[in-house]
């Protein structure tokens, strides 16, 4: 009884071992080496025929170096600054569009709803590329949106969108959002609504019925829509480099370049550490919190 | 010590707290509540009766505010309420689901509607304490609904409901989620509460039992119409119709054809039966009739019983013993079948009856209803 248990259990940790954890332990150990003109390009590598004596050769010669140099060299700083702001300003504009559009979908007519959810889904069906590429022809100077815009007399010269960092925002929230709505209608499809007709019959206008009530109990879908969105924005490497400009500083975007155009391993696995150390300090935040709620309660 | 009746709806000088003029309510092509006209004075305890889909919630739900009636008036202490929000009626609602708020604690629940008014806090706080004590759930206050049993949520939404002091409490199905011992303590302390507090209830039930215990005044609706209103002894009792006698409670029905001499009744229901003799209550015109009887006033006997006027012979086809009483289905030479019932006051006789036995049942004169048809 108890071994069926632990093999249930063991499962996902082995699967969050072999396929979070190990190459965790790679990456980190890569950021701990120094760049090598060989294959692979760093050194030290473990030589596996010295044994233990190998495996002790190769902690000798590990330093924090790569961090250092990212500690002094402020391209990678700003960098990480200005990937924060942007992915923490894309996560509020997803939520403040994102919100509205589940709500509406949870409050529709039930025949509908199947359909909206469809609608929502439906961009997921043309690759995640393909839908940057096209933004490109829609913000370009001769782009469809120029276009309109002229054609209606609104402006006379085309708006500069393309290459700069409203482009990056515009595709991010594009891309994200529906990570935002689904989660929010999934809590909100859930909200019994006799709790609004309670609250009203107590003394509540509509509005604040909606913001006692129906927003504390989407606060779980709040939270899992801003991580969705968060966590992969904050990494985001296609939309900066097709959409932003020369000026757009994004991490993904020189964990992009110092991979591929330096071939500097050991500074790409340092800026990945640091990025997941950002990304994981929230998300423990807010696991404490939680669990910290939890034990009130009881 | 006299007892002093409290029955407002038979003085005239009396003002109802809610007046129902004509009202109907449709959604769509359904008429929920059909041109319907009723009174409802302060401090009663009234229950809306029926089965489902016969108009009980719809009419509470135009009470507290939710829908507004597609014409007629609805009338609060002499003020016409259609254009007033729910938030701003001075009328709460315990809700069938309870519908207490899953993020609040107990208490924060119960002070949820005291905060949307402009009481100072230190009242609220006082406020709060005394309705945890009215309905005894001063040990949970702290816990968030999930965390206490379903006996307890109710008291909690009754709590909720209460604290305001609303003119009005509507209790939209209150006990039905409750299983069958608790639901009838439940009920007495509901009766309890609201004598204490002096608030007018409006319960909505479909259980008839529920209403018989707790009301003042029962409304039996059917389609959207009111039934009957009377008092409960009176609807048990006094049915105005086959409808109303058949929804409340166990019944005979027998259909037969009616001659009136000296406001004495005799009815001929079936060839080769004796003609049932029996007294109305209002004069009845001579023709198709329902004479309608309930089973506890028929008598069960081996030998024809000499002092009643109206007596038939039966066997018995079926007998269900419910512990207090045995209900016996006697079925008499035409095929008809009679339901009697007799109190099973001995705990060791052996039962008189059995099976196939050849009885004798009967009644007196007044012991039934005779309805026109």
């Amino acid at each position: 009884m108890n071994l069926r248990r632990l093999s249930l259990i063991a499962v996902p940790y082995l699967w969050l071992f072999g396929l979070f954890f190990v190459p965790f332990l790679i990456v980190f150990k890569i950021s701990l080496s120094d760049i090598a003109l060989s294959i692979p390009p760093y050194t030290p590598t473990l030589e596996l025929s010295e044994g233990w004596a190998g495996f002790k050769d190769m902690v000798s010669k590990f330093d924090f170096e790569n961090f250092e140099f990212l500690a002094t060299d402020d391209l990678y700083w700003k960098s990480y600054l200005s990937s924060v702001q942007i992915a923490l300003i894309s996560t509020f504009i997803c939520l403040l569009i994102g919100f509205p559009i589940a709500y509406g979908m949870a409050n529709a007519p039930k025949e509908w709803q199947p359909t909206l959810m469809l609608l929502v889904i439906l961009p997921f069906w043309t690759s995640f590329l393909i839908r940057v590429y096209s933004l490109i022809g829609l913000l370009g100077q001769e782009g469809l949106l120029n276009q309109f815009l002229m054609w209606i007399g609104l402006i006379n010269d085309p708006l500069i969108i393309l290459n700069t960092n409203l482009a990056v925002y515009i595709g991010i929230v594009y891309t994200y959002c529906p990570f935002m709505i689904l989660p929010i209608y999934a809590t909100l499809i859930k909200l019994d609504g006799s709790l609004l007709e309670a609250a009203e019959d107590l003394g509540c206008s509509r509005t604040e019925a909606f913001w006692r009530i129906t927003v504390p109990l989407s606060k779980a879908g709040i939270i899992a829509g801003c991580f969705l969105v968060f966590i992969p924005a904050l990494g985001e490497f296609v939309i900066p480099s097709l959409l932003g400009g020369s000026d757009t500083l994004m991490i993904g975007k020189v964990l992009y370049e110092e991979f591929f155009s330096n071939r500097d391993w050991p500074v790409a696995g340092a800026v990945a550490v640091i990025l997941l150390l950002i990304l994981i300090v929230p998300i423990v935040l807010y696991q404490r919190n939680e669990q910290k709620m939890m034990e009130a309660e009881q | 010590m006299p007892e002093i009746l409290f029955e407002p709806w038979k003085d005239p000088e009396a003002k109802p707290l809610i007046r129902f003029q004509n009202v109907t309510k449709r959604f769509g092509d359904f008429t929920a509540v059909d041109d319907l006209s009723v009174d409802i004075y302060e401090k009663e305890f009234f229950a809306l009766l029926g089965p489902s889909g016969c108009g009980k919630t719809t009419m509470m739900r135009m009470l507290a505010g939710f829908e507004n009636p597609t014409s007629g008036k609805i009338m609060l202490d002499g003020k016409d309420i259609s254009p007033i929000p729910p938030n701003k009626r001075s009328v709460n609602m315990m809700f069938q689901s309870y519908a207490l708020f899953p993020h609040l604690t107990v208490y924060d629940n119960i002070a949820f509607g005291l905060k949307r008014s402009s009481m100072p806090k230190d009242q609220i706080d006082a406020r709060v304490m005394e309705m945890l004590r009215l309905v005894q759930i001063e040990k949970f206050a702290k816990r968030k609904p999930e965390q206490i049993s379903g006996g307890q949520r109710q008291r909690v939404a009754l709590a909720r409901s209460l604290a305001k002091a609303p003119k009005l409490l509507l209790l939209d199905e209150p006990l039905s989620a409750l299983d069958k011992k608790l639901r009838q303590d439940t009920q007495f302390e509901l009766m309890d509460i609201q004598e204490k507090t002096g608030t007018t209830f409006v319960i909505v039930t479909h259980d008839q039992e529920e209403a018989m215990t707790v009301a003042s005044r029962v409304a039996v609706m059917n389609f959207g119409k009111l039934v009957q209103v009377d008092t409960p002894a009176q609807i048990y009792e006094a049915p105005n119709s086959a409808y109303v006698a058949d929804f409340i409670g166990d019944v005979n029905i027998i259909e037969g054809n009616a001659t009136t001499r000296d406001n004495i009744v005799s009815i001929a229901w079936a060839e080769g039966q004796p003609e049932i003799i029996g007294t109305p209550s209002k004069p009845i015109t001579d023709g198709r009739v329902s004479f309608i009887i309930r089973p506890e006033k028929i008598a069960i006997s081996t030998e024809k019983p000499a002092d009643r006027q109206n007596a038939v012979q039966g066997t018995i086809l079926d007998i269900a013993y419910l512990g207090n009483l045995s209900t016996y289905h006697v079925k008499l030479a035409d095929g008809t079948i009679i339901k009697a019932q007799a109190a099973n006051s001995r705990r060791r006789a052996s039962r008189p009856f059995t099976w196939e036995d050849e009885v004798w049942l009967s009644w007196t004169d007044t012991a039934g209803v005779v309805l026109d048809n």
